[in-house]
C-alpha cells in the first residue's frame, strides 16, 4: 500500500461511518427516549404543572386525579411535577461522570498505547489497582468524608469507572497504532500529539461514543442508588433516586405509585442508554 | 497451572490491598474535623489530657507512621472504636458480617444456577423462549437493585404475602425466608447479564468449526454439548459470573437498607451519614478486601479453565 493509500484509509473509514449509519427500530426507540429525557432535564421546570416543593399534607398519598396524573407523594407534593424537576439532577450527575471518565480514560489509554514501554506498564498497573474499588463503595466513602451531595459521589464514580473504560480503549488504541496510516504519518514527520488528536482518537470515536452511552446508564443506576441511600442529592430537592426513598413507605401502605413512577423513570432511561450503547458497539465491531 | 502465574497474581493482590488501605486511611485522615474533638465529644479538655490522647492515638506522629499503626492494628483485627456506639469496630463488624455474607452467597447461587441455566436453555433452543428471555433480560439487566427491591416487596410481600419485607428473622429457615426477597433483588440484574453472556457464548461456540466437525462425525448430542460447546463456553461464563458476583459485595448495601437487614452495608451507610469514620474505614477495608479476593479467585479459576492464560499469552 502506498503512503497516500495508507493515509486515505483512515479518512475513508471515517467518511463511510457517516454514510452507513442505518437506523433500526431499537435505535430509534432508545434514541427517542434519550432525547425526551434530555428535553425534560433542560425544560422540566417549564413543563411542570405545579410547584414541586409545595407540601399539602392533607393530600398525603392522594390521587391520581385528572389534575394530578400521578397523584401526591408522602409529603403531599405533586408527583408529576417532582419527576419533571428531578430529571435535571438525575441526568446531570451521570453526564458529569461520563464526561470526566471518558476524558480521563481516553487520555490514559491513548498515552499508554502511544508511548508504550515503561509508561504503559505504569498506567496499566495503576488501572489494575484501581479495579480494587467497587464504584458504589468509593462513592459512599467519598460521601462520608466530604459530606453528602452530588459532587463527591460523581468524582468517586468517575475515578472508579476509569479503568473499565481505559482498558478497552487501550486495546483498541494499540490495534490502531499498528495501522499503516499511522506509520505513514510518522514517516512524514507528523508529531505524536497531532496524530493522536487528529487521526487516532477520531478513529476510536465510535468505540468512545458506544462506551460513553453504556457508561451513562451505569452511572445513572449508581448515582440513583447513592441518592436513594441518602448520601447523594439531598431532600427536599427532587431527584428520582430520592423520590423512591421518600415514598418507599407507600409501597407497604398501599400507595405504590409515587415510588414506582420514579423507579420506572430511572429504568426506562437506563434501558434506553444500555440498548443504544450495545447497538453502537455492535456497529463499531461490524465495521472493523 | 503455572506457579509463576499464581505468584504474580498474589503479588498484585498484595499491592492492590496496600494501595486500597492507603487510600481509605488517607481519605479519612483528610476528612474535615478533629479526631480529638470527636473523642472528647466536643468538650474542651485540659492540655495534659489532650497530650495523653494524642500520644495514645499516635496523633502526634507523622502521617505515614499513623498509617502504619492503623494498618498493623487492622491486620491484627483491631479497627479502633466506633464514636457513636463506643464499641470495638471489629466486634460491631463481626455481629453483622453473617447477614451480608449470607445475602451475597444466596444471590450468587441464584445468579450462577438460574442465570447460567437460563442462558444455556435459550442458547440451545432458538424460538419463543429465546426471544422472550432476550427481551426480559434486556430490561432486567438495567434494573437498579433498589427498584427491583420495591417491586418485589410490592408483589411478594404486600400483594401475595409470601415473604416478609423487613428484618433478619430468627433461626436458619426463617432467616433464609427473610433473605429470599433481598437475594432476588440483589441478583436480578446480574442474573440477566450472566444469562445474556452465557447465551451468546454458547451460540458462538456452536458455530465453531470443531463443533461442526463433531456433528458430522456423528457424536451424540449430549456429549457434543458437554464436551465441545460447554467446555469452551465455560471461559466467558466464568469471567462474567465472577465479575458480577464480586460487584454484589458493594451493591448489597442498597438492598440491606431497603429490607432493613442488619448487615455490613447498611451499617456502612448509617455510619457514613453519622460521620462515624472509624466504622466507615473498617467496613470499607473489609469490603474492598473481599472484592479483591473474589477477583483473584476468578482469575485463578480462569487460568484453570484456559491454560493459555497462565502461559502468559493472555487471551484478549
Amino acid at each position: 500500500m502506498s503512503v497516500a493509500a495508507g493515509l486515505a484509509a483512515g479518512a475513508v473509514r471515517r467518511y463511510r461511518a457517516g454514510r452507513r449509519f442505518r437506523t433500526s427500530p431499537a435505535i430509534v426507540v432508545s434514541g427517542s427516549v434519550i432525547v425526551a429525557a434530555t428535553v425534560v432535564a433542560v425544560a422540566g421546570p417549564l413543563l411542570a404543572p405545579y410547584n414541586p416543593d409545595l407540601p399539602q399534607l392533607s393530600q398525603y398519598f392522594f390521587g391520581p386525579s385528572p389534575e394530578h396524573l400521578l397523584g401526591f407523594d408522602a409529603s403531599g407534593r405533586d408527583v408529576m411535577s417532582r419527576l419533571l424537576y428531578g430529571a435535571r439532577t438525575s441526568m446531570l450527575g451521570p453526564l458529569a461522570v461520563t464526561l470526566m471518565c471518558m476524558t480521563l480514560g481516553s487520555l490514559l489509554a491513548v498515552t499508554a498505547a502511544w508511548r508504550g514501554g515503561a509508561l504503559d506498564a505504569v498506567i496499566s498497573s495503576g488501572l489494575d489497582i484501581l479495579f480494587a474499588f467497587p464504584g458504589i463503595l468509593l462513592a459512599v466513602l467519598a460521601a462520608a468524608v466530604f459530606g453528602a451531595g452530588l459532587v463527591a459521589p460523581v468524582l468517586a464514580l468517575s475515578v472508579a469507572y476509569t479503568p473499565y473504560v481505559a482498558r478497552v480503549l487501550r486495546g483498541a488504541a494499540l490495534r490502531e497504532r499498528a495501522q499503516l496510516y499511522v506509520a505513514a504519518l510518522e514517516v512524514q514527520g507528523a508529531s505524536g500529539v497531532a496524530i493522536c488528536l487528529r487521526h487516532l482518537i477520531p478513529n476510536l470515536l465510535h468505540l468512545i461514543v458506544a462506551q460513553a452511552t453504556t457508561l451513562f446508564g451505569y452511572a445513572m443506576v449508581d448515582l440513583a442508588a447513592i441518592s436513594f441511600l441518602g448520601l447523594g442529592v439531598q431532600p427536599p430537592n427532587a431527584d428520582w433516586g430520592v423520590m423512591v426513598s421518600e415514598n418507599q413507605q407507600g409501597i407497604i401502605q398501599g400507595f405504590p405509585l409515587p415510588a414506582l413512577a420514579a423507579g420506572i423513570c430511572i429504568v426506562v432511561v437506563v434501558v434506553a442508554f444500555n440498548i443504544l450503547g450495545e447497538r453502537l458497539y455492535e456497529r463499531g465491531e461490524a465495521r472493523q | 497451572m503455572h506457579l509463576r502465574f499464581v505468584l504474580r497474581r498474589l503479588a498484585m493482590l498484595a499491592v492492590s490491598l496496600l494501595v486500597a488501605s492507603f487510600v481509605i486511611f488517607s481519605a479519612i485522615f483528610l476528612a474535615p474535623g478533629n479526631p480529638i474533638a470527636a473523642l472528647s465529644g466536643g468538650r474542651s479538655l485540659p492540655p495534659e489530657s489532650l497530650r495523653t490522647l494524642e500520644v495514645r492515638y499516635h496523633l502526634d506522629q507523622p502521617f505515614l507512621v499513623q498509617y502504619w499503626y492503623w494498618l498493623s492494628n487492622a491486620v491484627h483485627g483491631n479497627l479502633g472504636l466506633s464514636i457513636t456506639l463506643r464499641e470495638n469496630v471489629s466486634d460491631l463488624i463481626a455481629s453483622r458480617i453473617s447477614t451480608t455474607a449470607g445475602l451475597v452467597l444466596y444471590a450468587s447461587i441464584l445468579i450462577i444456577v438460574l442465570g447460567v441455566s437460563l442462558g444455556i436453555l435459550s442458547g440451545f433452543r432458538p424460538g419463543l423462549l429465546d426471544t422472550s428471555t432476550l427481551v426480559v433480560t434486556a430490561v432486567s439487566a438495567s434494573l437498579p437493585a433498589f427498584v427491583a427491591a420495591i417491586v418485589l416487596i410490592l408483589v411478594f410481600a404486600v400483594q401475595l404475602q409470601w415473604f416478609p419485607s423487613l428484618g433478619n428473622g430468627i433461626g436458619f429457615l426463617d432467616q433464609v425466608r427473610h433473605l429470599t426477597l433481598p437475594a432476588f433483588a440483589l441478583a436480578v440484574s446480574s442474573l440477566a447479564i450472566v444469562a445474556r453472556v452465557t447465551r451468546s457464548a454458547i451460540r458462538e461456540e456452536a458455530r465453531r468449526e470443531h463443533v461442526q466437525t463433531a456433528i458430522s462425525r456423528g457424536i451424540p448430542t449430549a456429549q457434543l454439548i458437554r464436551r465441545h460447546v460447554l467446555r469452551n463456553a465455560a471461559i466467558p461464563i466464568t469471567t462474567i459470573s465472577g465479575i458480577t458476583v464480586a460487584s454484589l459485595i458493594a451493591v448489597a448495601a442498597v438492598v440491606e437498607v431497603v429490607f432493613g437487614l442488619a448487615g455490613l452495608g447498611a451499617y456502612l451507610v448509617q455510619s457514613a451519614q453519622s460521620k462515624d469514620l472509624a466504622v466507615v474505614q473498617g467496613i470499607s477495608l473489609l469490603l474492598v478486601t473481599a472484592f479483591v479476593l473474589v477477583n483473584v479467585l476468578v482469575d485463578v479459576l480462569y487460568a484453570v479453565l484456559d491454560p493459555r492464560v497462565s502461559l502468559g499469552s493472555r487471551a484478549q
